[in-house]
C-alpha cells in the first residue's frame, strides 16, 4: 500500500480543463519530483493533495484510507504539510513562534488563565534547529532578519516538528542562491530519510535529479511520464515536459 | 529565470549576525520607543531645572491624569493597527459613550448599569466595525471614518446638542482620588495597560494578531481563526474608547458631545512614535504609553512656558515625522536588503 494515492483526478476551472485524470503515487520515505512546465497543472495537483482546492472528481487516498479535504487546516491535521513557495512566515514573529503558529502549546498562568508556553517552544526549536544542521542562529531571532534559505529552513522544520507523513515542496529553491540550494536538497532528503514522503515540485531539471528518487511529468494537466531518477536525463525530460514526446507518438 | 540572478547575491546571508544582534534589543521594544523614553525623560529634566513650577506635586499628578485617558484610548486603537487595520471612529466614540452614560446616569439608573450598557454599546461598536471590515469588505479607514462622522453626530443627537449636567458625585469624587499619591485614573490606566499588555505577549490571542498583521496569509494557512481575530481586535479598540470616554465624563463632571475631538489621531500618533507600525504586526503597549507621555509632556511643558499652542502644534507634527523617520532607517539597516 503506497503512502499517497491519486486516482483518476479531475479538475475544471470554467472552461478550462486543468486536470484531466491525473494518478499519482508517493511511498514512505521517497522523494518523489513533479516537473512540468507552467500551467502544466502542478501547482493545481499539490493544492488538491493540501486542501486548498476541491476536486470534481477522483480519489485521493492516504495511508489507504481515503480523504476530501475541505480546508488546508484539515490536511494538516491528517499529516500533510505544504511549504508554500513564498514560505508564508510572519516577519514579525520569531523562528519558534513561526514553527508553532496555530499550535501553540498552552500552560495555565497561575493556574488560570492559558497562555503561550514561550520556554516550551523556545526549547524545541532549539533542539529543532541543532538536528537540521540548518545554520538558523537562534530560535528567538525574528524571522525578517533571515535569509531565503534559512526561512526556507524553518519552514521545513515546521513540517518536520509536527511528524508529517507528506511533505510538499513547492518550488522550494526558487528564490534561492546556489549555496542555500544545495541546503534544501539536503533537507529534503534528510525527510525522506526519516520515513516522509515528500513531494517535490520544481522546475530546474540538475536540482530534480539530484534530489528526487522518482520524478512524474506533468504535461497539460496529465502525468505522461514517471520514471527512476537514475533511469532518465535532462534531455528525456525535456521531451516529456514539452509534449514533444507525445506528438512524435502520434506521429509514429 | 531572472529572478533567480537577482538573488543569487551572497549578500543575503551576510545578514545573520545583525539580526541577531538586534535581537535583544527587540526584545526590549528597542530602539525607538527608547529613543522617545530618553527625549521624554530629558524633557522632564530640562523642564524641572529650567522651571520651578513643572516637578511639583500639583503639576505631575496633572500629567499623569492627562496620559492616563490619552493612553487608553491608544491602547485600544494599537490592536486594529496590529492586525493591519486603523480605528478613527475612537474620538466619537468618547463622545458618544459619555453622552449615553451621562444620560443613563440623570435617567436614575445605578452607576453599574449605566457603566455596564455603555460598554455593551463599545462592543456593539466594535462588533460593527469589525463586521463591515471582515465580512462586507470596507477598508477600515473608511468604515471607522465614516463611524467617526455618525458616532459624533448620535453624540450631539442623544444629547439634544448640549451637554449632559447632574451627575452623581460619586463619579467626580472618583476621578478626583488619590491612592498612595497617584490619581485614580492613572491606577485604571495600568490595569487596563496591564491586561491588554498581558493579552498581547502571552496569549494565543494576541500572538495571532502579530501574525495576521505581519503575513495574513500565512496566518490563514497556519489555521488561525481570522474572523475572531478581526472581532477581537475592533471589540477591544471600541470597548476602551468607551471606557475613557465615561473616565473623561466622570473628570468633566458632564457628557459633553464635542468631547475627544481628534482624541483619535493623537492616539495613532501615540502608537506609532511608540514603535507600531501603521503596516500591521508590530507595536507595544509599553511602548504606545511612553508614546502618549511624551505628548502629553510636550503639552504640559509648552503650557508652562507660555508656548504659543499653535507652536506645539507643529513640535508635535515635526515630532511624528521625525521620529517615524529614524526608525525607518533602524528596520531599513536592519533587515538589510528589504
Amino acid at each position: 500500500m503506497s503512502l499517497l494515492e491519486v486516482r483518476s483526478l479531475k479538475k475544471r476551472f470554467g472552461a478550462v480543463e486543468v486536470l484531466c485524470g491525473v494518478d499519482l503515487t508517493l511511498e514512505a520515505g521517497e522523494v518523489l519530483a513533479v516537473v512540468g512546465d507552467n500551467g502544466a497543472g502542478k501547482s493545481t495537483l499539490i493544492k488538491h493533495i493540501s486542501g486548498v482546492h476541491r476536486r470534481d472528481s477522483g480519489d485521493i487516498s492516504l495511508d489507504g484510507k481515503p480523504i476530501n479535504f475541505e480546508s488546508p487546516k484539515q490536511s494538516r491535521g491528517a499529516g500533510i504539510e505544504t511549504v508554500y513557495q513564498d514560505l508564508a512566515l510572519a516577519d514579525e514573529l520569531s523562528v519558534g513562534a513561526n514553527i508553532f503558529l496555530g499550535r501553540e502549546p498552552t500552560r495555565r498562568w497561575l493556574g488560570l488563565l492559558p497562555v503561550i508556553d514561550r520556554q516550551r517552544i523556545q526549547q524545541e526549536t532549539q533542539r529543532l534547529i541543532d538536528s537540521i544542521e540548518s545554520q538558523i542562529p537562534d530560535g528567538a531571532s525574528t524571522v525578517a532578519g533571515l535569509s531565503g534559505g534559512q526561512r526556507q529552513a524553518v519552514a521545513i522544520a515546521r513540517a518536520l516538528y509536527w511528524d508529517a507523513k507528506v511533505v510538499i515542496l513547492d518550488e522550494p529553491t526558487a528564490a534561492l542562491a546556489v549555496m542555500e540550494r544545495e541546503n534544501v536538497i539536503k533537507l529534503s532528503r534528510m525527510l525522506a530519510s526519516k520515513g516522509v514522503g515528500v513531494i517535490y515540485i520544481g522546475h530546474n531539471l540538475v536540482e530534480i535529479l539530484e534530489v528526487a528518487d522518482r520524478i512524474a511529468v506533468m504535461h497539460r494537466g496529465r502525468i505522461v511520464h514517471v520514471t527512476r531518477s537514475d533511469d532518465t536525463t535532462q534531455e528525456e525530460l525535456i521531451k516529456y515536459m514539452t509534449g514533444y514526446s507525445e506528438r512524435q507518438g502520434h506521429a509514429a | 529565470m531572472a529572478t533567480h540572478d537577482a538573488n543569487l547575491s551572497p549578500g543575503r546571508r551576510m545578514k545573520i549576525p545583525a539580526a541577531t544582534k538586534t535581537r535583544h534589543l527587540r526584545k526590549w521594544g528597542l530602539p525607538v520607543e527608547t529613543l522617545v523614553l530618553g527625549l521624554t525623560l530629558l524633557l522632564w529634566i530640562v523642564m524641572s531645572i529650567s522651571t520651578s513650577t513643572f516637578l511639583t506635586s500639583n503639576n505631575v499628578v496633572n500629567i499623569l491624569r492627562q496620559v492616563s485617558i490619552d493612553s487608553i484610548i491608544a491602547f485600544g486603537v494599537l490592536f486594529p493597527i496590529l492586525i493591519r487595520g486603523i480605528d478613527l471612529s475612537v474620538g466619537s466614540v468618547v463622545a458618544l459613550s459619555g453622552v449615553v452614560c451621562a444620560t443613563l446616569l440623570t435617567m436614575g439608573l445605578p452607576i453599574p448599569i449605566a457603566i455596564a450598557l455603555t460598554l455593551v454599546l463599545g462592543v456593539a461598536i466594535g462588533s460593527l466595525n469589525a463586521f463591515s471590515v471582515y465580512r462586507l469588505g470596507i477598508p477600515a479607514f473608511i468604515i471607522t471614518l465614516a463611524g467617526l462622522q455618525a458616532f459624533r453626530g448620535g453624540a450631539f443627537l442623544v444629547s439634544d446638542g448640549t451637554s449632559v449636567f447632574g451627575l452623581p458625585k460619586a463619579l467626580s469624587a472618583f476621578a478626583r482620588a488619590e491612592w498612595l499619591g497617584i490619581p485614580s485614573l492613572f491606577w485604571s490606566m495600568l490595569v487596563i495597560g496591564l491586561v491588554l499588555h498581558f493579552i498581547l505577549s502571552r496569549t494565543r490571542t494576541g500572538r495571532y494578531m502579530v501574525a495576521m498583521g505581519s503575513n495574513h496569509e500565512s496566518a490563514r494557512r497556519a489555521g488561525i481563526n481570522i474572523k475572531r481575530i478581526v472581532f477581537f481586535a475592533y471589540i477591544v479598540s471600541s470597548v476602551t474608547a468607551c471606557i475613557a470616554g465615561m473616565l473623561l465624563m466622570a473628570r468633566m463632571s458632564i457628557g459633553s458631545p464635542t468631547a475627544g475631538v481628534a482624541y483619535e489621531l493623537n492616539a495613532i500618533a501615540a502608537a506609532v512614535v511608540g514603535g507600531a507600525s501603521l503596516f500591521g504586526g508590530r507595536g507595544s503597549v509599553l511602548g504606545t504609553f511612553i508614546g502618549a507621555l511624551l505628548f502629553a509632556t510636550i503639552a504640559n511643558a509648552a503650557n508652562l512656558l507660555g508656548i504659543d499652542s499653535f507652536w506645539q502644534m507643529v513640535a508635535t507634527g515635526v515630532l511624528i515625522a521625525a521620529v517615524v523617520y529614524v526608525d525607518n532607517l533602524h528596520k531599513r539597516r536592519q533587515s538589510g536588503m528589504k
